[in-house]
């Protein structure tokens, strides 16, 4: 009976990720936009169809042999022989894991490869190149071929290969738009490289994974995909109505706040370019002193304050909502 | 610094914590006092040197702090369990999340499984105690100074709020200039240095006290498992040490080890981190992998399955621990050759936990399986734990992991690997070992409460995480907005997480009716065991053995019982050598207690001044010529005929 009653609780678990599956399509990682996005979904669903078979495999001897091995009132209370081990069994049952992490391995290896580089199709197009500097609580974007910067959005031709050089100007950061491709951190005094692409135009959920900090949750931007005209008109815009950015109105948006998206058209770049040192002069530990109990919750009330009294921001390719945005 | 900064003030929920915890504290010292109790808790424990009794005090901090840990995984499942709830706010989440994961490892999880290893392995080697019991006291006190040094950070200071791997830059006085993290680099450091004792102290047990005839191939398999796993603690903490002590050096006099300013290297801290953090995961993990395969042979009836493969299987996994710490930053940026060899090393763990498995699988094969509850955790562990295995492998692979890192699918992927494979190992080697220990039985029908409301209430919190993590949602954040579509699952694992506390609540009350209502009369070996903890009374003696057994076979007590071998000789006794208690362990710890607290706040002349206490306690220890005593024949005989009736 008890027995019983345990094989039907694995039963029922087991069917969990099975009917959890069925709407597996949701999931934002299963629901690519670009072709690097792509090639790590059809990574991640080789693995599963592996580990959903291993899973079966060992639930199911499992629940055999807890149930047909039980203890029974009427087996006589006999001794079980004991068992020495079986030098073939065990060698099966070593070759095939390593089958199967030979099996893993194989695509893993080639799809670590295949994302470093500009993806398959796109190897003659020239990237755009933007730079990605993350700061305490935001993300700054700079264009330097076009001369822009942009604060909390990212704007990107559609179709078309973007090369990002990250880097941070304090706390680590990873930058993720996770319908488009994998993640990567960004580090002061350092830069990393990622190449992304968007199918279509549209709009694409981005934010930072690693933890930096009390308004780290709000720290996230939308991707804007656009068409290669669009993106044009939307250059052009800023370049006729976006203010200049200062420096110090950039030491200003350095410090350790949340705001609203905003609009330059020219670029910090200019004067410091965070992967190559000099961040020392623009951190402010002072900033960062915390006092219990008495905060307000800071992040989204400032952030609105801020959106209402910034007045560099774009109207036209802005989509309505600013944050949080929903993607399914 | 003004008294207002010195206590943390101003939030109802903490200040309600500090009025209970000073109730708390004045209540127990009253209690004490009321029941003139204090030498007896200075003679009979706090200076104990008993392994039994260590044991036992491990396990006792090790369920309060599962308490305090598990108080934080509840209030972190109701902040999230509504989208834009304010129930915390962001910085006091911040600081739960890290001291949640501190505390349930180093603070839950080491001292749960230490104390079991205290209690079980020189019973299993047939020694009467480890090889140095005055420095096993040392490490307990040590940890117990460590963990509650940590604790008071949430009254006094404010908690630590980097997140349990206090990455640099953000765990460096540029971004966190408040003493939080200094509790993290000193309590941690504090702790560590005792639980590097303990692994010296067990590696040593274990190669020079084993009973005459046990070989190495007749080492009970939870003996190995702790002789591998105090290799590792032996390899692996001195990293965290050196790590601890840069940071101290970054935060507390101004040098740039991790900084971001003045060619400081915050990757280093990652780097060394996890050269620890990896193996720390392993020597939680392997213990309780020996727990199981001891809980399974007994309540199968049958021997390990593979005895010799399991043992290379521990071997090799502690091996290929140590090579696969960058697994834990794919995403720095690595050239793709890295990430791909790490892909490689990680996977490999995969090999021999899969060898594991199917050895306990087959172990289970053609036994007389019985449930009983330590019987019943060892079961449930092998399908939770492979599904906290197969999502280990999906994570391993690292083009996988740009998707899956930092977000709530590894945040359940561990929490799949640690509630089986280590809060189950302890519950099982509770409900196993408690009558060695107290001598009565926790009781089975409680027992099956407890577990079935905790493996339940475990699956749903936990199972909700991967999907919502894999719909994007990142570890660690505070708050989420409605349209994120996040809120379903969310709500059904904080439901989870209250189903669970129940099956915690059950444990607790189990403890208290056995210890007022159940059986005493358990006898030295209720569960028909294999080894020789189960050949000495119940609870065991404070010598142990009146007679150290003799093994000639894997298995040994087992055989001695089909063999009849089981009586004691009145004249095979000899008088017992025991070491005496000792007042410096618990001294010293209180003084690096007192120094660690100065420190934290940067008083450094008081805390020269206290360090004084640390010389005085090794000066007198080195003068302390005490050789201990000796257990005359005459009383050993005495207290054995208790429970064995007359001797032969
Ligand atoms: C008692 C039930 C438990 C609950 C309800 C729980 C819940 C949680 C939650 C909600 C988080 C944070 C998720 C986030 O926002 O990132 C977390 C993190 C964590 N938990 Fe647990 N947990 C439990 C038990 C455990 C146990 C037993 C362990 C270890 C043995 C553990 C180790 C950790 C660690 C290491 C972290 C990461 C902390 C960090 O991000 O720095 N938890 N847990
Ligand atoms: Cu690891």
């Amino acid at each position: 009976m008890k027995g019983f009653k345990k094989l039907f609780g694995w039963l029922v678990m087991l069917t969990i990720p099975f009917l959890l599956a069925g709407c597996e399509s949701n999931l934002i990682v299963f629901d690519p936009k670009g072709p690097v996005a792509r090639s790590l979904t059809d990574l991640i669903i080789f693995s599963i169809i592996f580990m959903l078979v291993i899973v079966i495999v060992v639930f199911a001897l499992f629940g055999y042999i807890v149930w047909k091995y039980r203890a029974r009132s009427d087996d006589g209370n006999f001794e079980p022989e004991e068992e020495k081990g079986n030098h073939l069994l065990e060698i099966i049952w070593f070759t095939i894991p390593v089958i199967i992490v030979i099996a893993l391995m194989i695509p893993t290896t080639k799809t670590i490869y295949e994302v470093e580089d500009v993806p398959q199709g796109y190897e003659e197009e020239e990237p755009l190149v933007i730079h990605v500097t993350s700061a305490d609580w935001k993300w700054i974007f700079s264009y330097p071929d076009q001369d822009i910067e942009t604060v909390n959005y990212l704007n990107i031709p559609a179709d078309h290969p973007v090369q990002f050089k990250m880097t941070s100007a304090g706390t680590m950061q990873s930058f993720w738009v996770p319908e488009l491709g994998g993640q990567k951190y960004t580090m002061a005094n350092m830069q990393t490289n990622l190449f992304l692409v968007a199918d279509r135009p549209g709009s694409y959920y981005g934010r930072n994974t690693s933890f930096n900090g009390k308004g780290y949750a709000h720290m996230d931007f939308e991707v804007q995909a656009l068409s290669q005209d669009d993106f044009n008109d939307w250059v052009q815009e800023v370049h006729d109505t976006a203010n200049t950015l200062t420096e110090e109105k950039y030491s200003e948006i350095l410090e350790p706040t949340v705001i609203g998206r905003m609009t330059f058209n020219n670029t910090h770049l200019e004067w410091i370019d965070h992967a190559h040192g000099g961040s020392e002069k623009y951190l402010n530990p002072e900033l960062y002193r915390i006092s219990h109990g008495h905060e307000d919750h800071e992040g989204h009330d400032e952030k609105s304050e801020e959106e209402t009294d910034s007045n560099e921001d774009q109207t036209k390719t802005e989509p309505s909502q600013s944050e949080d945005h929903a993607h399914h | 610094m003004s008294l207002d900064e010195f206590f943390v003030t101003g939030d109802p929920l903490i200040l309600a914590s500090q009025i209970a915890i000073g109730l708390t504290m004045i209540g127990l010292i009253a209690l004490i006092t009321y029941l003139k109790r204090w030498k007896w808790l200075w003679n009979e424990w706090f200076t104990t040197v008993d392994h039994k009794k260590i044991g036992i005090m491990y396990i006792i901090s090790g369920v309060l702090m599962f308490f305090r840990g598990g108080v934080d995984g509840l209030l972190m499942k109701a902040q999230t369990s509504r989208p834009e709830l304010e129930f915390l706010d962001a910085q006091h989440y911040d600081e739960i999340f890290t001291t949640h994961g501190v505390i349930m490892i180093l603070f839950m999880a080491m001292p749960l499984l230490i104390g079991l290893m205290n209690v079980v392995i020189p019973l299993q080697i047939g020694a009467r105690d480890v090889a140095f019991p005055k420095l096993n006291a040392l490490s307990f006190w040590l940890f117990f100074a460590g963990a509650m040094l940590f604790n008071v950070s949430f009254v006094i200071g404010g908690s630590p709020d980097a997140g349990w791997t206090s990455y640099f830059p953000l765990a460096g006085k540029e971004f966190t200039p408040g003493v939080g993290n200094n509790y993290y680099a000193i309590a941690l450091q504090i702790a560590g240095i005792g639980t590097l004792a303990t692994g010296i102290n067990f590696v040593v047990t274990i190669i020079k006290m084993r009973a005459p005839g046990m070989t190495w191939m007749r080492l009970p398999i939870f003996v190995w498992s702790t002789f591998i796993t105090s290799i590792i603690i032996v390899a692996a903490f001195p990293i965290f040490t050196v790590a601890l002590a840069y940071m101290t050096l970054d935060r507390l006099f101004g040098t740039h080890f991790f900084t971001v300013a003045n060619g400081g290297d915050p990757m280093l801290w990652l780097n060394l981190f996890w050269l620890w953090g990896h193996p720390e995961v392993y020597i939680v993990v392997l213990p309780a992998f020996g727990m199981f395969s001891e809980v399974i042979a007994t309540f199968a009836r049958k021997n390990l399955y593979g005895y010799k493969s399991m043992v290379y299987a521990v071997a090799g996994i502690a091996f290929l621990s140590m090579l696969v710490w960058v697994h834990h930053f794919y995403t720095m940026g690595n050239s793709a050759a890295v990430n791909s060899i790490f892909s490689l090393t990680t996977m490999m763990i995969a090999i021999p936990t899969g060898v594991k498995i199917f050895n306990w699988l087959f172990t289970l094969r053609k036994g007389r399986i019985e449930f009983s509850t330590a019987m019943l955790w060892s079961l449930a562990f092998i399908p939770c734990f492979t599904i906290g295995g197969v999502t280990g492998v999906m994570l391993a692979m690292a083009a996988a992991d740009y998707q899956y890192h930092n977000t709530m699918f590894l945040v359940a992927h561990f929490h799949y690997v640690l509630i089986p494979g280590v809060v189950f190992a302890v519950f099982a080697g509770l409900y196993y070992w408690w009558p060695k220990m107290f001598g009565f039985k926790l009781n089975e029908k409680i027992g099956k409460w407890h577990f079935w409301l905790f493996v339940i209430g475990f699956n749903m919190t936990f199972m909700p995480m991967f999907f919502v993590g894999l719909d994007g949602m990142s570890r660690r954040m505070y708050t989420y907005s409605a349209s994120t579509g996040w809120a379903g699952w969310l709500g059904f694992s904080a439901i989870g997480s209250i189903i669970l506390a129940a099956g915690f609540a059950a444990l607790c009350y189990n403890i208290y009716w056995s210890f007022r209502y159940a059986s005493r009369d358990v006898g030295n070996d209720p569960w028909n065991g294999r080894t020789l903890e189960w050949a000495t009374a119940s609870p065991a003696p404070h010598y142990n053995f009146a007679k150290v057994p003799e093994v000639d076979r894997l298995d040994a007590y087992w055989y001695m019982k089909k063999e009849g071998n089981t009586g004691l000789k009145k004249s095979d006794l000899k008088p017992v050598h025991m070491p005496s208690n000792s007042w410096t362990p618990i001294f010293l710890a209180v003084v690096f207690g007192v120094v660690g607290f100065f420190l934290v706040f940067e008083w450094f002349t008081l805390a020269i001044l206290a360090s004084i206490g640390i010389v005085v306690g090794l000066v007198a220890n080195s003068f302390d010529y005490d050789d201990g005593y000796h257990i005359s024949v005459e009383e050993l005989a005495d207290e054995e005929r208790e429970w064995r009736g007359d001797l032969q």
